[in-house]
């Protein structure tokens, strides 16, 4: 195999970096995780002419080189380490050109570390209409570089891109100013001290350790111990580096830039007055959110239908074709439907990273953060919270997700925590059944039905104990964060449609094979319980029923025999065994079975009952009847009563029963601790909310 | 009383003095925030936070605790 050229994409946020990525690399795109971090990283391949590729990194959007988060934190750290197979030949800064001062900081800096720079001067087709006009051979000369004008949008200028990648050996690698001149007695020692080395990376490894606690020394092939300086006059010095940066930049655009003010159109203040306006604001948010949940909520139930009916008739084809026997059976009934339960939520993600990534893509997220910031913080939240917090009414497996642009990781880990408590779509079908079974279908006030304030007020419930929860977390947990609140109030643009499609895919591959393959997994030992028993009371279930009932029809003798093989299969017995557990809510052991089955997923709880009670179809009324008729044994009453039904209810809008948020949030945290605390803290509460409720009311 | 970031009312236009706390984020410098500089405040959110600027070209938000410790001169 040839050489591949190794180019690194950096630049601003909002700069279209990704866009540029995307041109460069089309599909042929691959997206992973750096070792050991959440940090995600996107690579691909890019062909040049003459059979040569470029391998091309796309490295997350920083503003400087000093890093402030753990997405910053990459940049430099790959940029610090020649040894890094990813260390670039050719570093491919990506600019704005309407924020071309701002962007040029980061690009002196990546100068500064003496690897070939080409510089990407991105949204050409806004100048005409911002009035803005570039020298750019002016720029080429003063900056010591090559300079590609493109516009991503229209997919001009990536020729030119390739054409500067392939010839990077021509590049100058001197840099374009002497920003440390300034303290001349200091850097002087400095580089007597370590002679061989960039006196720039010198000072990045110094300065990296006030900047952001967690730099790893070890990975940096210099290790200088030079702090003769206290914290405070490295950050003087910083702040010196950054004025004379721009002192440069300046003098370089005064040369090279004019900005005709009188063409410039105010677009942006236009929708900004609307946007962010104190009343309008926050009703167009509403109005958005709600275009949304319906959409989440309502038009993925299509898709979603399909795939059900889908998987079911794949299973029952399967058995149909295949030869009887227990592998066939763990075909058709563990990994089937295992797959169908992975496969059923990706209509919702993909609803939902579609609306958010436009959202994004826009500039509006922006100005969400912003409206919200000051209500959500009050709560440990950052303004960012909100979107996942909302989108977990839906499902909180995408929920989690939309967390990973919370910078402050301390504010993203509360979120995270959090969102399993709002009332996801799973918990619907069972609040739905039980409220029916013990709420009076009655109406007070003449409107308001009791059965739907139930709801409304179970939704409501989820909320409050979010935010009630976030509250406590952000009270309980001590951690440094040190990550602070900027937002860039980006531009207003039309959202590429390929950037939202690449990014709805990607989301949707995450969640599959990440998530996807520990629901599979425990899928598959849920139906292992349930299909085998530890007695003959299990294997003999054929014989024993018939002899039973004599004169039933062969579909409720099926029926029956089903019911009786799940009662004295593993799961059965465990059902048993927490009976003494579950009695205290008002709960007997085949709901404790259906409670255990939630833990693969809340909606499971409804199809387990139907099992058991032998009912013929899941038709909501059918077994609505059947819990109606259920006796407990030690009052001697219904069942499911008031008592016994609100503790239920409220058992489900505390406990952590989703096994795939757990996986979500392995994957996202990093770590079996959060999902492990979750699980508990969310469990013992819903343990004892709903032990009080039933002791109380019964 | 100083004037600051957090003072200014909406649509006022001010130079940047002296930076001298430490609170203030690098960050906040790298994109724009220094001595010398135009910062015009946008819009505030309700109870004056977050703060909407334009600090030399660069539109940001940010809370009203950091733009209270950047003295400006209202021009």
């Amino acid at each position: 195999m040839a050489k591949q050229i190794k180019v690194s994409l950096i630049g601003n946020p909002n700069t279209g970096k990704t866009s540029v990525f995307n041109l460069l690399t089309g599909l042929n795109q691959q997206v992973g995780n750096y070792p050991g971090i959440t940090v995600e990283k996107k690579e691909g391949i890019c062909k040049l002419s003459r059979g040569v590729k470029a391998h091309i990194l796309d490295l997350p959007g920083t503003y400087s080189l000093n890093a402030s988060s753990l997405d910053e934190n990459v940049v430099i750290e790959l940029l610090l380490n020649k040894k890094d197979k990813d260390f670039p030949d050719v570093a491919v800064v990506v600019s704005d050109v309407e924020n071309l001062k701002r962007n040029l900081l980061l690009y002196t800096q990546i100068k500064d570390l003496e690897i070939p720079t080409i510089l990407v001067i991105n949204m050409a087709d806004r100048m005409q209409r911002k009035g803005i006009s570039l020298d750019i051979p002016g720029l080429e000369k003063e900056l010591n570089t090559k300079i590609a004008l493109i516009s991503a949008r229209k997919g001009e200028g990536i020729d030119a891109l390739k054409k500067l990648i392939e010839s990077y050996t021509l590049l100058s690698k001197k840099t374009c100013l002497d920003a440390l001149s300034f303290a001349p007695d200091y850097f002087d020692r400095l580089q007597k001290a370590f002679p061989n080395q960039s006196l720039y990376k010198l000072w990045l490894v110094i300065t990296q350790d006030v900047n952001f606690r967690k730099f790893d020394k070890q990975q940096v092939d210099i290790a200088p111990d030079f702090k003769i300086k206290s914290e405070s006059e490295l950050k003087r010095l910083q702040q010196k580096e950054t004025i004379k940066r721009y002192q440069f930049i300046n003098n370089v655009l005064k040369k090279c830039l004019v900005v005709d003010e009188k063409v410039a159109t105010g677009m942006r203040a236009r929708f900004d007055r609307v946007l962010t306006h104190k009343f309008w604001g926050y009703f167009i948010f509403f109005a958005i959110l709600l275009l949304i949940f319906q959409a989440i909520y309502d038009w993925s139930s299509y898709p979603m239908d399909l795939i059900d009916e889908g998987f079911a008739w794949l299973s029952e084809a399967a058995k149909n074709a295949l030869p009887q026997g227990p592998l066939v059976d763990l075909i058709t009934e563990g990994i089937i439907p295992g797959l169908g339960g992975i496969v059923i939520f990706i209509p919702q993600i993909a609803f939902l990273f579609f609306f958010i990534s436009i959202l994004e893509e826009s500039g509006y997220m922006s100005r969400v953060v912003f409206l919200m910031d000051r209500i959500m913080r009050r709560f440990g939240l950052s303004g960012k919270s909100v979107v996942p917090l909302v989108s977990g009414t839906a499902c909180a497996i995408p929920a989690v997700m939309a967390t990973r642009n919370i910078e402050n990781w301390k504010e993203r880990l509360i979120t995270i925590l959090v969102v399993p408590f709002t009332t996801c779509s799973a918990r619907l079908p069972v609040y739905l059944i039980i409220i029916a079974l013990v709420i009076p279908d009655e109406k007070f006030g003449w409107v308001f039905g009791y059965q739907s304030m139930t709801l409304m007020l179970l939704y409501f419930l989820g909320f409050a104990s979010a935010v009630g929860s976030a509250w406590l977390l952000n009270k309980l947990l001590k951690m440094e964060s040190k990550s602070y609140f900027i937002v860039e109030m980006p531009g207003y643009k039309v959202p590429l449609f390929k950037n939202v499609i690449i990014n709805v895919i990607e989301k949707t591959k995450a969640f599959i094979f990440g998530a996807g393959k520990i629901i599979l997994a425990i899928s598959i030992i849920l139906w292992v319980l349930a299909s085998f028993g530890p007695n003959e009371k299990f294997s003999n279930a054929k014989e024993i029923v018939t002899k039973e009932y004599t004169d039933l029809s062969q579909d409720d003798l099926d029926q029956k025999i089903a019911s009786h093989q799940l009662e004295y299969s593993f799961i059965g017995y465990a059902g048993k065994g927490i009976e003494p557990i579950v009695a205290p809510l008002g709960y007997d052991w085949k709901v404790g079975i259906g409670i255990l089955c939630s833990f693969a997923a809340r909606e499971v709880f409804v199809g387990t009952l139907a099992t058991i009670y032998s009912v013929e179809s899941d038709e909501e009324e059918t077994i609505k009847n059947r819990m109606a008729a259920e006796i407990n044994p030690q009052t001697g009453g219904p069942l499911f009563n008031l008592a016994s039904g609100l503790s239920l209810l409220l058992f489900y809008a505390f406990a952590m029963q989703c096994m795939s948020t757990l996986a979500i949030v392995k994957r996202e945290t990093n770590s079996w601790k959060w999902p492990t605390i979750q699980l508990v803290f969310m469990s013992i509460l819903a343990y004892s909310i709903a032990l009080v409720v039933y002791q109380v009311l019964k | 009383m100083k004037t600051t970031i957090a003072t200014l009312r909406r649509g006022q236009r001010a130079l940047i003095k002296e930076i001298t706390s430490e609170i203030i984020p690098l960050k906040l410098l790298e994109m724009g925030c220094l001595p010398g500089n135009e910062v015009v405040l946008i819009q505030t959110a309700p109870f004056q936070c977050p703060m909407y600027l334009n600090i030399n070209g660069s539109h940001l938000a940010i809370r009203k605790e950091i733009a209270a410790q950047i003295e400006v001169q209202i021009i």
